[in-house]
């Protein structure tokens, strides 16, 4: 049976998860339990939904880099607004991802390079948050909190929802014929163009589908830290970006893969936690993060040098 | 007639246009009694951003994909190392200075040694390598504040003629860049290899070789830069480089740099930092708060681009 | 072309034709890019059931006009009308009225799956099981016309060769969920495909309009065009300046109505170069077939059917004597691309750095590059290899594509380098153009220059000293002087024994 290329591109994420969670396993047997998995991977969906967020962006060969900027932003109208007057909140995050529709358009309209405006909307959202909260805290939604402290059965939510987030943004940007569009355009422009379709369109809608992921995982967020501030996630623009590489995807051609990009996140997470059970001097974290990012990204490259090797022969 | 046609077909005169009104704005509001003091500001603090925004773009020259994340980490780890050398010798500077260059020619090689090997995109690869650059800052730091060589400090502080020496410095990096960007081979060769890498190979052009220099230069430049501003603020800091990750990308953009590569200006690089910084005191001038002189900087960069960024359409 | 059967009474084809519906038709076309006048009153009237060739120079028009009617385009002046209705137009209006377009340039998502592709080609493609109907669609498409094409319609087109891509276009283009295309345009679609394959088009298109479809074909093929389409518009300078049916044509006549009259002339071969050492010379390739060798002063020909492998072995020769890290000491090897956006010319310069830029080396002291020898010589070769253009501060964009390439060879001949590569660098340039560049080759080679040349058109193939056939990725044969005819490098390509 042949495999495509995408099944190809998600063994190596996958293979960098399984080995670092086998590391963290051996070093902390403890943490192979409902409870050491909660908390291993708590972090994980918000992550996760900001990820797949950067993804789409990235499958119209754009990247944005106010990607946390607007998860706090979000995060910090949902500790407030969404809180107290549930139907101003809604209509703040809806006007969110209408804005960030409006942001697609322009920078296809207009042709402008994504990271220079995204940069410029990060101070935007960045400002904003801080108008909502000028000092940390607000409290999340009771539903919120509830979600993402349930306990469902054998699995901890934070493996149920990372699954569900993978498999609805599969089937939305891999078989769909929508996603087909969006991914379209990654990978040439001019032929969807040629083809009769609304680059602006597609390119609005796949803005807004980041801009609503984005949304879902700020309050994912206030979910699990039950207050925000205005810098809560300002690490989720590189975060995100590291998540959409790790997992396979690719800034241009529209080569991306939403279950590689919650397998990326997945990574991400658990190698902070990896870390602190290394009793890896606090000095050090950062560097260490750095390196693991090195060894995966030498890793992938090791595994498709053997790969392309393989069809070569 | 025809002059101020190509001056307006200049990219950088827009990011010029916009400092001036920023400036006349703001010192309208003070009556004119700020605007020695405003300036002078405004060409202390621009400098910083030109050093580091001058080696940004060269690398955003070299085209798509192309950015250096490692700047202010190198700016970190340069000014902390530096200081921690000179220990407050005067007769240490000189040698402050060269480890400091030394340091960014090693961090340069660093990052296109993982930019190559690893076959990443520079954006990942200078991300991992400003986490390991950024350990180290903390590790060589330990919390201390040491201050630097008095000598050192006065010369960042004063300034020659009314103008700052730091901008005297930036003015000489310049003028530097803009010879070795716009009349050498290598300025060509930078060029070439952003419009198109695998057509500038074929001429013969060193491409691994020209993409090395430019990434050495960038992190050199974040070195010195490093060096003067933790001179300047009197001791380093760890969060001291933090700001000018996104300003040394939002300087050379504003600037009229084609971010698709290829295609640099040196002017601009002036004009885009003053007028970021003038921005920052008009608002502060008029009493806004954090939050809305973030929301207004966001809002007039975005409009800076669509301006500049239309002309750049209709090419 | 095989598969093809003319009629005797092409006259009275024609007739009953030009009584059928207007698929499209355009009148009195003009379109104006700057100064430059792209279309100056074309007119272009498709019926159904026919097959237009389309002929004419680089800058004739032909895209221009092909853009026009596909809506990509909105003409200064003139109408466009589709099936007889004037007032409509951009690329939805041209779609909705049954107009597909085959690009001269590969159009698919590289990143996407041939179905997937489909997709973006047919809006009807939706619903839950798209993907089932894009795959029947697709692959009852490629069975009807490449019989036997052996794509694998789930992998990605990445992972397919440059004339699988090209099937998998046209398939696309020509096939329909509902409504089958009215009028599919094909812009040069047999340039990366084998002669098999190109007859498997041919013959289909026939069979297309001879169901009531119509086709306008674009081919620097005159044969193709000529057995293939019923009548033949040729273009000239934005205008059409010939409408004829295709059997008052032959291509001696096609030539002279395209404007240049082309005398073939047997031109001398130099008497055998090869003695002394060699300039440049290269182990068999793959462990296998002839070695490679040239002298000094040769022109070698690399010959065989396109893709087996010279592009590589010319890259190879290229790289390997180029360093990527450290400028080379003396340019000793030159290289002239043939796909000029890909590895030509750099868009954003003018027409002065993009010649100059090979010979930076010998233009500069001490690093810094002299402007005024850069201009002068810039200017003697715009003399010398005629580069039509005002200013050579112009935007090499400015150029029609035959004058670009004509930089293009104008920057590897201004280096010292006594070895030039050429990358089937005559690809889409016309006639007019190719002569003049060979007499600057001859020239050169006279003085002392070494060549090797890459050509899938075998009229070069004729005009070198010596010849190497490819096949299947290594050298099978070597021509030399009179044994350099089609014949024999048809034989080579194609013979199956034993290789060396």
């Amino acid at each position: 049976m042949k495999i495509s290329s995408g099944t190809i591109r998600l063994i190596i994420p996958a293979a960098s998860l399984a080995l670092l969670l086998a590391a963290v396993f051996y070093m902390q047997p403890r943490a192979m339990s409902y409870t050491g998995l909660n908390l291993l991977f708590n972090l994980a969906v918000p992550i996760a939904l900001a990820t797949v967020a950067q993804m789409l962006i990235m499958a119209v060969n754009d990247l944005d880099l106010s990607m946390g900027t607007f998860v706090s932003f979000c995060a910090c109208v949902a500790a407030t607004f969404l809180q107290s007057s549930p139907a101003i909140g809604v209509l703040i995050l809806l006007g969110a991802i209408a804005a960030y529709a409006a942001i697609g358009v322009v920078i296809h309209i207009r042709e402008l390079p994504s990271i220079v405006v995204t940069l410029g909307m990060s101070f935007v959202w960045g400002g904003l948050a801080v108008l909502i909260l000028p000092s940390p805290g607000g409290e999340a939604p009771g539903w919120t909190r509830w979600l993402m402290t349930s306990r469902p059965p054998f699995v901890p939510m934070a493996i149920v929802a990372s699954v569900v987030i993978a498999v609805v943004t599969h089937f939305l940007i891999m078989r769909s014929s929508v996603g087909v569009l969006i991914r379209g355009v990654g990978g040439n422009v001019r032929s969807v163009e040629r083809a009769g379709w609304s680059v602006i369109r597609i390119r609005a809608g796949t803005y807004a589908l980041a801009g609503f992921f984005a949304v879902l995982s700020g309050i994912a967020l206030v979910g699990l830290t039950t207050s925000a501030d205005a810098n809560i996630a300002l690490r989720y623009t590189l975060l995100s970006i590291a998540g959409v590489i790790l997992g396979g995807g690719e800034f241009v051609g529209g080569k991306v893969s939403p279950i590689g990009a919650v397998i990326g996140a997945l990574t991400l997470t658990l190698a902070g936690s990896f870390l602190s059970f290394m009793r890896i001097s606090p000095d050090w974290q950062i560097g260490a993060q750095g390196a693991i990012l090195i060894v995966v990204l030498a890793l992938r490259l090791f595994l498709n040098r053997l790969e392309k090797r393989e069809k070569s022969r | 007639m025809n002059s101020a046609r190509i001056l307006f077909s200049k990219p950088w005169i827009w990011s010029f246009a916009a400092t001036v009104i920023v400036w006349v704005v703001t010192v309208l509001f003070t009556g004119g009694a700020s605007s020695l003091g405003l300036s002078q500001a405004a060409l202390t603090f621009a400098a910083f951003s030109v050093i580091v925004g001058i080696g940004q773009m060269f690398v955003i020259t070299l085209g798509p994909g192309n950015i250096d994340l490692s700047v202010p980490a190198t700016m970190t780890l340069s000014g902390t190392l530096a200081l921690k050398l000179m220990d407050v010798q005067d007769s240490m500077i000189v040698v402050g200075l060269l480890v400091s260059i030394l340091l960014g020619f090693a961090i340069g090689i660093g990052n296109y040694v993982l930019i190559k090997l690893l076959r990443i995109p520079p954006i990942i690869a200078t991300l991992s390598m400003s986490f390991i650059i950024q350990s180290t800052a903390i590790w060589t730091n330990r919390g201390l504040r040491i201050k630097p060589p008095e000598v050192l400090a006065n010369f960042t502080t004063s300034s020659l003629f009314g103008i700052p020496n730091i901008a005297i410095v930036a003015l000489i990096l310049s003028g530097i860049a803009w010879v070795l960007l716009e009349k050498t081979i290598y300025g060509r060769w930078i060029s070439a290899i952003g419009q198109s890498t695998f057509a500038a190979r074929m001429t013969g052009i060193p491409v691994d070789g020209t993409r090395l220099v430019t990434y050495i230069l960038c992190a050199i430049l974040a070195s010195i830069c490093g060096y003067l501003l933790a001179s300047f603020s009197g001791g380093a800091a760890l969060n001291m480089g933090s700001e000018y990750l996104l300003m040394s990308i939002a300087v050379v953009v504003i600037g009229g740099t084609a971010v698709a590569g290829g295609n640099s200006n040196i002017p601009g690089i002036w004009g885009a930092s003053l007028f970021m910084f003038l921005v920052v005191s008009m608002l502060n001038t008029y009493g806004f708060g954090a939050g809305f002189r973030l929301i207004l900087t966001g809002i007039i960069i975005i409009a800076v681009i669509l301006v500049a960024g239309g002309r750049r359409a209709n090419r | 072309m095989p598969g093809v059967c003319r009629t005797t009474n092409d006259v009275s084809r024609m007739n009953d034709v030009t009584a059928r519906p207007e698929v499209v038709a355009a009148r009195g076309i003009k379109v104006t890019f700057g100064a430059v006048k792209a279309l100056d009153g074309a007119d272009l009237v498709i019926h159904a059931g026919e097959c237009v060739g389309l002929v004419g120079h680089n800058g004739a028009g032909k895209s221009t006009i092909v853009n026009v009617i596909n809506g990509g385009l909105t003409p200064h002046a003139g109408d466009i009308s589709y099936g007889g209705n004037v007032g409509q137009h951009g690329i939805s209006a041209a779609r909705a009225n049954g107009v597909r377009c085959v690009f001269q340039e590969l159009s698919l998502c590289p990143n996407l799956i041939v179905n997937e592709n489909a997709r973006i080609m047919h809006a009807e493609l939706a619903g839950w099981n798209w993907r089932a109907k894009a795959l029947a669609l697709v692959e009852r498409q490629l069975r009807e016309i490449f019989p036997g094409h052996g794509i694998d319609c789930d992998s990605t087109v990445d992972d397919l060769s440059i004339a699988e891509r090209q099937m998998v276009e046209i398939a696309i283009s020509f096939a329909g969920l509902h409504d089958r295309p009215k009028l599919v345009i094909l812009d040069e679609p047999t340039s990366s495909l084998d002669a098999g394959l190109a007859a498997q088009l041919m013959a289909y298109i026939r069979r297309f309009v001879g169901e009531g479809g119509s086709v306008l074909l674009i081919s620097h093929i005159l044969g193709e065009i000529l057995s293939t389409s019923d009548r033949i518009v040729v273009m000239k300078d934005g205008r059409v300046v010939a409408d004829r049916p295709a059997s008052e044509f032959s291509t001696r006549t096609l030539v002279e109505a395209m404007g240049n009259v082309v005398r073939e002339k047997e031109w001398l071969r130099s008497s055998d170069k090869r003695g002394g050492t060699a300039a440049l010379s290269m182990p068999a390739r793959r462990g296998h077939g002839l070695p490679f060798e040239a002298h000094r002063g040769e022109m070698i020909g690399l010959a065989g059917l396109g893709g087996h492998g010279q592009t590589e072995m010319l890259l190879d020769l290229y790289l390997s004597r180029n360093g990527n890290w450290w400028p080379a000491r003396k340019g000793e090897i030159a290289f002239v691309a043939g796909d000029r956006s890909l590895n030509g010319t750099f868009p954003l310069w003018s027409i002065l750095n993009n010649l100059s830029i090979a010979s930076l080396g010998n233009l500069s002291s001490r690093s810094i590059v002299d402007q005024g020898r850069e201009t002068s010589l810039g200017d003697g070769w715009k003399k010398r290899i005629e580069i039509r253009t005002p200013d050579m501060e112009n935007r090499i964009l400015s150029l029609s594509g035959g004058n670009q390439q004509k930089v293009l060879f104008a920057r590897a001949l201004a280096t010292t380098a006594g070895i030039v590569l050429m990358d089937d660098p005559m690809r889409g340039v016309d006639v007019g153009t190719k002569q003049e560049v060979y007499e600057i080759l001859r020239s050169e080679a006279a003085n002392g220059r070494t060549f090797i040349w890459y050509s899938t058109e075998m009229d070069e193939i004729r005009l070198c000293d010596r010849v190497y056939v490819f096949r299947e990725g290594s050298i099978v044969a070597e021509l030399v002087g009179n044994e350099i005819t089609e014949q024999n490098v048809l034989a080579a390509s194609f013979s199956g024994g034993e290789a060396a």
